[in-house]
């Protein structure tokens, strides 16, 4: 197999590109000179292309790449691979379910508690001394019992809805058609109905062209002056201009954002918020454990497909 | 009555100003001005209103002879002299119960914001660092949670832990029918060398002074974490100080420390700790139901019905 050529796009994790380089031919697309010349170069040979979430693979590089394979992503979002172009065409597409949901629903709760009690502001004010001055007086809000809406019951939404449970909160749910193995949730058809009936509103769907900008300005205000945001999935799915008026407005009461449209650019103001908004660099399955997790599973892809067997977690 | 703390939540005072004579004193910043108050009016004061940092210490209850309740704004009562309480008759009340979700809430939340960096990774973007990030954290689901007594907030953060898929161990003096599930050993040490992530649930009492000591941090080791939602001394302070700078313990979240508001300031530099100003119970729901608890506990007493939540 050492001979087959496997593109990446750009440096994901060097433990991924000691595994690929131990089994394939690795072409690092970030370090040529000239990128559409060393596509041409390269295109008779290149036959499994390996990408993270952000990047994927563009039109241009599918088109670039005639004897392309596979596409194996180190990401469980697909919204960058146009997997209605790659079907056509036969080329197979696998991606990193399962082996992080538990982490990314971690960090959903972290953040919630993060932004509730106020966690980085409270550890910054013993840190710069304050405490020395008087006791902390932002007021901190409770999370046990509190109602927690989930946009999107997938595999993380229902990872979220089980750890919420065990803080006492009450769970309803959004998402295209209701689950009925989830009886006990309260479901919404609704989107702002969601929002209109929770105290944190989770967002773990993914981005489809029906979600882009799913929370929206009428979201937000139903979510309320009092009303906490959480956002691990991407982007994309919350408008973001608006998000941020209504936080610096006070009309939301506070958010977790472990995404953002333009990542890694953070509007300016949202840095600016530092007691009622929590923000992560895209960090939700930044465990050493979970990437090592996924850098296997991309590679495991790549060698079933190489070796004509069935792809471990495949998407096309 | 002495309302004895440094700073007590507004709807707390008002709620005893429009019931009672209310007294503020502030016996830590201002001794002098509250030991001159005290001499004043030590005959007319019949309830002291304490807190988890100020609460009537044997000097106190001696200068107050007609003292006949203890109410204090808190569930720990290590800041009040119960045998000498008891000795003469007064009364102390506490406020169990109404915290207890959000002390759990918080060991959760120092659990998840150590293991996963939270605070660092909120400055790294607000910094401008993002892209500069060189570190995974580590996963908190699944790692084995270690419990310092089983009691009510002890119970309430296996239950959480356990959405977590957490296997839960357990110390406590003996084993509990309650805990069937959890993996009980019979000593602190035992069970930190069998935990990735140890928790201060316990009173403090003599004997759980310094129960985090040496010999426990060591066995904790390199990869472990330590959560205190219990008191500062339940913990060697300056061994748990070197043991982090020196990499020997993995790291820490500590809501509280052996001479509060002091905190060690060489932890300052490191983000493998997560430093809160003892806000366990600091929510605006729990402060509203506790206050309501010192206030009904006092009303009982003055009006000789049963109190809400006695200690003594």
């Amino acid at each position: 197999m050492e001979s087959i050529a496997v593109l990446m796009t750009k440096p994901i994790y060097s433990y991924l590109q000691a595994e690929l380089e131990k089994r394939f031919k690795v072409l690092k697309l970030w370090e040529a000179q000239d990128g559409s010349r060393f596509l041409e170069d390269h295109n008779q040979i290149i036959r499994a292309v390996v990408s993270d979430g952000g990047t994927g693979l563009s039109p241009e590089l599918m088109a670039a790449l005639p004897k392309l394979e596979i596409v194996s992503s180190f990401s469980v979002g697909m919204d960058k691979i146009d997997l209605g172009k790659c079907k056509e065409k036969g080329i197979r597409v696998s991606n990193t379910p399962d082996v992080l949901t538990d982490d990314v629903a971690d960090l959903a709760i972290g953040l919630t508690l993060a932004v509730l009690r106020k966690l980085p502001a409270s550890d910054r004010y013993v840190r710069s001394g304050m405490w020395k001055k008087g006791e902390f007086k932002l007021g901190t809000k409770q999370f046990s019992g509190k109602s927690v809406g989930i946009v999107g019951l997938g595999r993380i939404g229902q990872a979220i809805a089980t750890r919420a449970e065990g803080f006492g909160c009450k769970i309803s749910y959004h998402s295209r058609t209701p689950k009925p193995e989830s009886s006990n949730y309260t479901y919404y058809p609704s989107v702002v109905d969601l929002a209109a009936h929770s105290d944190i509103l989770v967002v773990a769907c993914a981005l489809t062209n029906e979600t882009r900008h799913i929370i929206n300005r009428e979201v937000i205000d139903a979510l309320g002056p009092r009303g906490v945001l959480v956002n691990i999935a991407r982007g994309a799915t919350v408008d973001e201009p608006e998000l941020v008026s209504a936080l610096v407005e006070g009309r939301l009461g506070g958010a977790g954002l472990d995404v953002f449209e333009n990542e890694p650019n953070v509007p300016e103001q949202l840095i600016e918020l530092d007691e009622k908004v929590v923000l992560a660099p895209h960090a939700g399955s930044g465990t050493e454990e979970t990437r090592k997790g996924m850098a296997d599973l991309v590679v495991g892809n790549l060698v079933a497909h190489f070796e004509g067997k069935e792809l471990l977690t495949p998407v096309v | 009555m002495t309302c004895s703390s440094v700073q007590v939540q507004p709807y707390l005072l008002e709620a005893l100003e429009e019931k009672f004579t209310l007294h503020k004193l502030d016996t830590t910043t201002e001794p002098d001005k509250a030991a001159r108050f005290l001499r004043t009016h030590r005959d007319s004061i019949r309830a002291v209103v304490g807190t988890a940092f100020v609460g009537a210490d044997a000097e106190l209850i001696d200068q107050l002879p007609n003292l006949e309740i203890v109410s204090s704004y808190s569930v720990g009562v290590d800041k009040i002299d119960l045998a000498k309480c008891k000795e003469k008759g007064i009364r102390v009340t506490n406020c169990p119960d109404v915290s207890t979700d959000d002390v759990a809430d918080l060991a959760l939340g120092l659990m998840l914001a150590v293991s996963r960096r939270l605070c660092p990774i909120d400055r790294y973007v607000r910094s401008g660092l993002w892209s500069k990030l060189d570190f995974f954290s580590k996963q908190f689901s699944g790692k084995t949670v270690g419990i310092i007594g089983p009691g009510n907030i002890g119970m309430a953060i296996a239950k959480r832990a356990e959405a977590f898929g957490c296997p839960i161990s357990y110390f406590s003096r003996s084993q509990k029918p309650a805990c069937i599930n959890y993996n009980y050993c019979p000593t602190v040490v035992d069970l930190a060398a069998n935990c990735d992530i140890l928790v201060v649930a316990c009173a403090l009492t003599p004997d759980t002074r310094h129960i985090i000591n040496r010999d426990v941090i060591d066995a904790l080791g390199p990869e472990g974490v330590l959560v205190n939602i219990g008191r500062g001394p339940h913990v060697d302070e300056a061994e748990l100080v070197s043991a982090l700078l020196e990499g020997r313990l993995g790291g820490a979240g500590l809501d509280v420390f052996q001479d509060e508001p002091n905190v060690p300031e060489e932890l300052f530099k490191l983000d493998n700790v997560v430093l809160m100003p003892h806000v366990g119970s600091a929510t605006v729901e729990a402060r509203k139901a506790m206050a309501d608890l010192v206030v009904g506990n006092l009303e009982a007493h003055f009006l000789n019905k049963p109190l809400l939540t006695p200690v003594v």
